[in-house]
């Protein structure tokens, strides 16, 4: 059960995504994503599933749509400028109450950027992923591992909240191959007893003593739609309380607490192990779930020993650095270490960074 | 006395919102007596594109989602993929299926999508109030082509039904209308095939209607209907373009 193998990341995700209970997937080639829907297209009919190639973003998007109406778990996966077509489907889905689940493998941009790994889809990713302010859970994997685990979770998650859920990756996730231990594989039995419970609500047709299945993100009242915008405000604030995941190192000694998401918090991570060995007191926020934002780790941060928060993102300029400012509230002040434009951050750019905070005396 | 008409199950009795002398209403009520009859109506969905035919979307009993603006067919696409046995059709106005869902439409039709469009070419956007559509006759005026249509500037109308019909994999493909007793029944009679077609897992099948649009043609239902006959099915001719219905 337990055994290990050395996957791709866009492999392992798309493997996690099957064991699932995924059944239907549609996608349109991008790279660094496109081991996803390769993989899809030899696995999913090996499972009786469905995989179809979109002729676009928005046509895969709005497949998924169909199909995570009728309760089936359901997923596309894009990069970047792709997502930014998905994002009308997406919007959609989260006003119809439509379960799905998307990979962005995040390359640089804006525009058609550079095809090579970048984290400047924050802002899209956590506060406005498509028109009208709807919130998702959004994980963020920092290795192969987790992004299977977290592609796993994530179908939960979606049919729990009848929520979109994103898997925030990025080129260095979706190409790196690393040993995994794979879930396990869901049942026939289960995969299909996972959809007849969203038999209801689901648009597969319903007798005429049953309510039938109405999805429509439209309305004609005002009234209507304000008390569905609040009945999502309800869901979307429960994360606060249930969802959140971080990873909190050293908090109570360091004098320079990092944040770093993703292949950032990978850099920042060995950089920090690094340090600690020559000494250095250096302690890591590592959010996993960037949507909701763990702003309370940010209160259990010593603040009689931090001089500094650094900001550690693969994005100019800086995004994710607004929850950190909001989580540190002016307890310690908040720099940067920033690379953009598809470049890694490397240790060294950290090193420095740390340097210049300890070497610049006290608060 | 004996009941020898009522209005079919599969309209729930809420009011419909279309204008006087459109013909949403009448092709809505022919697919819900063609469900009812054929018995089909408690496994089909409707995916309704975005325009007029969203009035619809609280009337009709049956299964029921809204596509984003043009994605009706993908919609389709993904749910009849994932749910062979459900009976999935899309509703669309012109400006949805041949404009913005140009790509979306076409692409389902060429991969013989098992699914059921009823396309509704009334030559003009309606719920947005009047703009150009990709089938605007020439000269037709709209207010964003307030000299009317001028080739030059805005090309000629889009044949939906014969571009479609350049495809292999369609099954069927017929322009009807609604415009008299005899039309109607062609219609509902189309109607029938495309879902019989679906049901007997042929393939994509495709009915366009032609229609008018009193309102923001600005004509009253009585010269909107002469418009139509004198002008509308010059452009589009009423007739069956494909029905492989009988080849297996
Ligand atoms: C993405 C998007 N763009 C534009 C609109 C606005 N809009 C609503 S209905 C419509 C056109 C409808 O015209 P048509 O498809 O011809 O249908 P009709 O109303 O005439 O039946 C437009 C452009 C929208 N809802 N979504």
């Amino acid at each position: 059960m337990s055994k290990k193998l050395f996957l791709k990341g866009g492999e392992a995700i798309a493997e996690a995504a099957v064991r699932a209970g995924c059944r239907f997937y549609a996608g349109y080639p991008i790279t660094p994503q496109n081991e996803i829907p390769e993989y899809m297209a030899r696995r999913q009919p090996q499972v009786g599933g469905v995989f179809v190639q979109g002729e676009s973003e928005i046509a895969s998007v709005n497949m998924v749509y169909g199909a995570g109406a009728s309760g089936t778990r359901s997923m596309t996966s894009s990069s970047s400028v792709g997502i930014s077509l998905k994002s009308e489907g997406i919007s959609y889905c989260a006003s119809a109450r439509v379960p799905m689940v998307y990979v962005n493998m995040q390359r640089g941009g804006p525009g058609v950027g550079t095809i090579q790994a970048s984290q400047q889809d924050y802002f899209q990713a956590t506060k406005a992923s498509g028109n009208g302010g709807f919130r998702m859970i959004v994980l963020a994997p920092s290795t192969v591992q987790e992004a299977v685990d977290m592609t796993y979770q994530a179908f939960d998650l979606a049919d729990r909240d009848r929520n979109p859920v994103l898997i925030l990756g990025d080129g260095v996730i979706g190409t790196i191959m690393e040993p995994v231990v794979l879930p396990e594989m869901k049942s026939d039995e289960e995969v299909a007893a996972l959809k007849a419970k969203h038999h209801g609500w689901a648009i597969v047709g319903h007798s005429r003593e049953e309510k039938r299945g109405f999805l429509t993100p439209g309305f004609w009242s005002t009234d209507s739609l304000e008390a569905h915008c609040l009945e999502l405000e309800k869901l979307y604030s429960s994360w606060e309380e249930n969802d959140v995941q971080v990873e909190e190192l050293y908090l109570e000694d360091a004098e320079v607490v990092l944040v770093a998401y993703g292949t950032s918090a990978r850099i920042a991570k060995s950089t920090m192990e690094i340090m600690r060995d020559e000494g250095c007191r250096i302690g890591m926020i590592r959010p996993k779930t960037v949507s909701p934002f763990p702003a309370r780790s940010f209160d259990r941060i010593n603040y009689d020993t931090c001089r500094c928060v650094l900001d550690v993102e693969m994005s100019i300029p800086a995004q994710m650095l607004y929850d950190v400012r909001l989580g540190v509230k002016d307890r310690a002040p908040v720099e940067c270490c920033l690379r953009s434009g598809g470049n890694l951050i490397e240790r060294e750019d950290v090193v420095k960074e740390i340097k210049k905070i300890l070497e610049g005396g006290g608060r | 006395m004996e009941a020898v008409y009522s209005r079919t199950k599969t309209l729930n009795g809420n009011l419909l919102g279309f204008c006087p002398g459109c013909m949403h209403g009448t092709v809505f009520k022919l697919i819900g007596e063609v469900l009812e009859e054929m018995n089909i109506d408690s496994s089909t969905t409707a995916i309704l594109g975005i325009g007029c035919c969203g009035l619809a979307q609280e009337v009709v009993s049956y299964d029921l989602a809204t596509a984003p603006h043009g994605r009706a067919c993908a919609v389709a696409t993904g749910l009849k993929r994932a749910n062979p046995d459900t009976i999935v059709f899309t509703y669309q106005g012109d400006g949805d299926l041949a404009s913005i869902g140009l790509a979306e439409t076409i692409h389902a039709a060429n991969r013989g999508e098992n699914i059921t469009t009823i396309f509704i070419n009334n030559g003009i956007y309606g719920m947005t109030g009047g703009q150009m559509a990709p089938t605007t006759l020439v000269g037709m005026k709209a207010t964003t082509a307030p000299g009317g249509r001028d080739p030059g500037q805005h090309g000629y109308p889009l044949h939906m039904a014969e571009i479609i019909d350049q495809l292999i994999a369609p099954v069927y493909i017929e322009r009807v209308s609604c415009n008299n007793p005899a039309n109607v029944r062609r219609t509902k009679n189309a109607i029938r095939k495309a879902f019989r077609n679906q049901i007997e897992c042929r393939g994509y099948s495709l009915v366009e209607v032609v229609t008018s649009c009193p309102t923001n043609w600005g004509l009253n239902p009585g010269k909107s209907l002469g418009f139509l006959e004198e002008n509308m099915f010059k452009e589009f001719p009423l007739g069956v373009l494909r029905d492989n219905t009988e080849v297996k």
